[in-house]
């Protein structure tokens, strides 16, 4: 028997409720001290469709979904068909036994558990959407989980929507407890045990970087909505009141990033966030930010293109687009966290860095990272540390010559110039997007040019003087050296701990900055690994492209995935053992 | 008291001598000082062209952003200090070609500030190629055979567009645009000012006399500004007789007066050092 190592999935149509239930269950996992990390997948389309919700629950802290699935929830025959060969052996599937299933269309291995789930709602006398909550409480007796968690978090869940709502939820729930276990009372394989009180947040990767936006101080938020950062607009109108933010849903991503530049310039903490095709619109607003050096934060979340191409799933192929997009040369930095954690520090570390060295930061995720949810220990705000940059002081005001503009734009040894906002008096200037000399007045004169070029690049080699270098993870003198960036980190590593019981080492470099690249680094990481690997999830590698660009050296090989897909960690295994091996 | 002294640059414009931006210019520092704000208390936002240069030419905070989004700056300018004076500045092939998603949704938004359009129904800074306004039949660098769509309307747009303040002038009446620009800014809400501006480079059709010809003042012939409808017929007046001044004027809440995240201060004046997230995480649990 397999106690506290689950995999537990549920599919149905779009529109089902399938997520809601999901997360029901995940946040159940949770709060009874379990570590939770799920995956949904679902298609963009609002009714109907195939969506799913898979969630992994474990003893320990884990990192991403895995391959195998223990128990299924089928709302409908279509997910029995799609899934049945993911489950493992003696795993189970709940579904509605008014579909019509012959046995033989499923392995013998594993265990058939029909409800009727209609009858159950009639009985019971509530909505035939809750159907989703009979199956839920089947799946928990099934499993022998504290069935008075899923209700408290069922509580929680409609608890904006009345007592009614929350007693027929429950009541549903309950009523599919009570039928499984006086229907099935074999004994299952897999298992589910409390084992603490929880008092872990379950949060997503957006969730992540929306309170670190909020707790970094940011009052402006821009955004149209684009799958998969339409939640960080969600999130955000819905703290606006409660954090005194301006939340603007605009009219498209031209607007958004060229508001969240009226505010940064105005003075206050902005941000704007989208994906791909939006961040294509953005990209002329990008370099005016650059240009009138404004502070700006921009979250990236990447999906697969090019163009449309798969609103709901996950690629990391944007990472060339967002170091190279808009014209000419600025500072571009480029943060990529991997997980939630690194969502939240990384997101008030790209406030400081805009508003230090007045440029715009992309913060850049995947949807694998920004829709996510994983259990997170809660996030320490004392290491939270606001630097708004350098501001004109009053004795460089009171010199300022009353005739001329403030000279916002000085050279300076470090490229950064102190900064005025609207209001300060004496310190009036005109931020233009020409060429500009120290009073923002246009000129082509070519000593200013380049002068104005040197100061703004200078500020990116201040900021790559500051930042952490990457850090190696696991042994020094390992048989093979993975070199990734971004969402790959679960994955990552959870291969890590399979290879080591197989007895292959392996140690993981995890660039957090892909501008300024930490080149030194790398670099000698190339120089002393035995085996290089990349792990991306797109086509061409393009990590391992910048690698090359940035020190000269080759990876070794390019494990890439571009499918729409997360890597799951048995895949990355495989790979790295024929890399060991071979 | 604020003087013209004040907020004159050192630098002088570059505009084409005769251009009508010079006399847009010269209203908007009269408005200024008229109306007594202090320069550091203005931030002018413009696109791309010429009327983009205007706060080059004069002392405020100033922002010459890219081609036809001088509205979503300026609208979130003002969204994070309200204590300051908004302009945005633009041209016809800024606000109604390249912008005009912009010009709509900020009609609609009634932020408090003023816009005002530099219309000259050509391109200038490019060189002479059709506009949005631009006539239909007009000869350009773009259309040699002749203009084949039908011009925007901005005034019956923005009418339909829910802006609360909607004005013509002409830069060749320095008085009528200043009173205009003054009248705008006193407004409370979203005020447009489409001004007609001679382009003597490469409009030869549209020129100072041609205007003059035409133009009449609708507040001297007693047109009623609170009146939708009637604004909405004036906005279709077009060939020998072309009116000026405020076609509709509307109180209504201000996009601001719609945010108690700015009802005790300004965005930028709210301390952000301390920010509490401890509850916010709890709800996460």
């Amino acid at each position: 028997m397999e106690k506290n190592k689950l995999t537990w999935k549920i599919g149905g149509k779009a529109g089902e409720g399938v997520m809601a239930t999901g997360i029901i269950f995940a946040q159940s996992g949770s709060r009874g001290g379990l570590h939770v990390y799920d995956i949904n997948e679902y298609p963009s389309l609002i009714k109907g469709g195939h969506n799913t919700l898979q969630v992994r629950v474990e003893d320990r802290e884990i990192f991403s979904q895995v391959k195998g699935v223990n128990v299924l929830i089928a709302l409908n025959k279509e997910t029995i068909l799609m899934h049945r060969d993911e489950l493992t052996s003696g795993g189970g599937i709940i579904y509605d036994s008014a579909e019509v299933l012959d046995r033989k269309e499923i392995r013998e291995d594993i265990r058939l558990y029909p409800v009727p789930f209609n009858n159950i709602i009639k009985e019971i006398g509530a909505e035939t959407i809750m159907k989703n909550n009979v199956a839920l409480g089947a799946s928990i007796a099934l499993i022998d989980y504290d069935f008075d968690i899923v209700a408290g978090v069922i509580r929680d869940t409609f608890k904006r929507k009345g007592d009614r709502i929350i007693n027929d939820n429950t009541m549903a729930a309950k009523a599919g407890y009570d039928y499984l276990k006086k229907n099935f009372p074999d004994d299952f394989n897999y298992k589910l045990e409390k084992i603490g009180t929880g008092g872990r947040m379950m949060l997503t990767g957006n969730d992540a970087i929306c309170m670190g936006a909020i707790k970094a101080g940011c009052k402006f938020y821009s955004a149209y909505p684009m799958t998969p950062a339409s939640s960080i607009l969600h999130f955000m109108a819905a703290q606006e009141r409660r954090f005194n933010i301006v939340v603007k849903h605009t009219e498209d991503e031209i607007s958004a990033i060229n508001m969240a530049i009226g505010a940064g310039f105005a003075g206050v903490r902005a941000m704007c966030g989208t994906s791909g095709g939006g961040f294509c619109l953005m990209s002329e607003g990008y370099g005016l930010a650059g240009m009138i050096e404004v502070p700006v934060v921009i979250i990236m979340a990447m999906r697969p293109g090019p163009s449309t191409g798969m609103p709901t799933w996950s690629e990391q192929g944007d990472l060339k687009f967002v170091l190279n997009v808009s014209q000419g040369d600025f500072p571009r930095p480029v943060l990529i966290p991997g997980d939630n954690e690194e969502c939240f520090y990384m997101t008030q570390e790209a406030f400081n860095i805009a508003e230090k060295y007045q440029t715009p930061v992309i913060v850049l995720t995947d949807k694998n990272l920004a829709e996510s949810h994983k259990t997170t220990e809660k996030f320490d705000q004392r290491r939270i540390t606001i630097d708004r940059g350098v501001y004109a002081t009053a004795s460089e005001l009171a010199a300022s010559d009353e005739k001329t503009f403030f000279k916002r734009y000085k050279y300076t040894e470090n490229g950064v110039s102190p900064r005025t906002i609207p209001g300060m008096k004496k310190g009036i200037y005109t931020a233009t997007s020409d060429e500009h000399d120290e009073e923002g007045n246009i000129t082509e004169d070519t000593g200013n040019r380049t002068k104005m070029m040197e100061k703004r690049m200078r500020k990116l080699d201040s900021l790559a003087k500051e930042l952490k270098q990457p850090e190696m993870v696991g042994p020094r003198d390992a048989a093979v050296t993975i070199i990734a960036t971004g969402s790959t980190k679960g994955p990552i590593k959870e291969a890590m701990m399979m290879l080591e019981k197989d007895g292959v080492t392996v140690n993981y470099l995890q660039i957090l900055y892909l501008s300024p690249f930490p080149s030194e680094k790398v670099a000698s990481v190339m120089d002393s690994a035995r085996k290089t690997v990349v792990v991306e999830n797109n086509f061409t590698g393009q990590l391992a492209d910048i690698i090359r660009e940035k020190t000269g050296k080759s990876v070794g090989r390019r494990i890439l995935k571009y499918d729409g897909r997360p890597f799951y960690p048995e895949e990355i295994h495989r790979e790295i053992m024929e890399v060991a091996h071979g | 008291m604020v003087r013209m002294i004040d907020i004159n640059a050192i630098d002088k414009p570059n505009w084409c001598p005769g251009c009508g931006d010079f006399g847009i210019l010269l209203a908007l520092k009269g408005a200024i000082v008229e109306l007594n704000i202090e320069p550091e208390n203005i931030a002018i936002i413009s696109g791309i062209g010429c009327s983009g240069k205007v706060p080059h030419w004069l002392r405020t905070y100033g922002l010459h952003g890219i081609h036809g989004r001088p509205l979503p700056v300026a609208a979130a300018t003002r969204l994070s200090n309200h204590e300051l004076t908004v302009f945005a500045v633009g041209g016809d092939g800024d606000g109604y070609g390249i912008g005009m998603c912009h010009f709509i949704h900020a009609m609609r938004r009634n932020i408090d500030m003023t816009y005002i359009v530099h219309n000259n129904m050509i391109y200038g800074l490019t060189t002479g190629q059709t506009s949005p306004t631009s006539e239909k039949g007009m000869r350009t660098k773009s259309t040699p055979s002749g203009v084949i769509e039908v011009p925007v309307n901005p005034i019956a747009l923005a009418i339909s567009s829910g802006a609360t303040f909607i004005a013509r002038s002409f830069a060749g009446d320095v008085k009528h645009l200043q009173k205009t620009i003054v009248d705008a800014v006193k407004h409370r809400g979203f005020s447009l000012i489409d001004v007609f501006q001679p382009c003597v480079s490469f409009n030869h059709v549209n020129t100072y006399d041609w205007y003059k010809q035409r133009i009449y003042d609708l507040q001297a012939a007693g047109h009623n500004t609170g009146d939708k409808m009637a604004a909405f017929v004036k906005s279709q007046e077009w060939g020998e007789k072309i009116p000026i001044g405020v076609f509709y004027e509307v109180l209504s809440p201000t996009y601001e007066d719609e945010l108690p995240q700015i009802k005790e201060m300004p965005l930028v004046k709210q301390a952000i050092d301390n920010v509490d997230i401890s509850k916010l995480m709890d709800d996460f649990v």
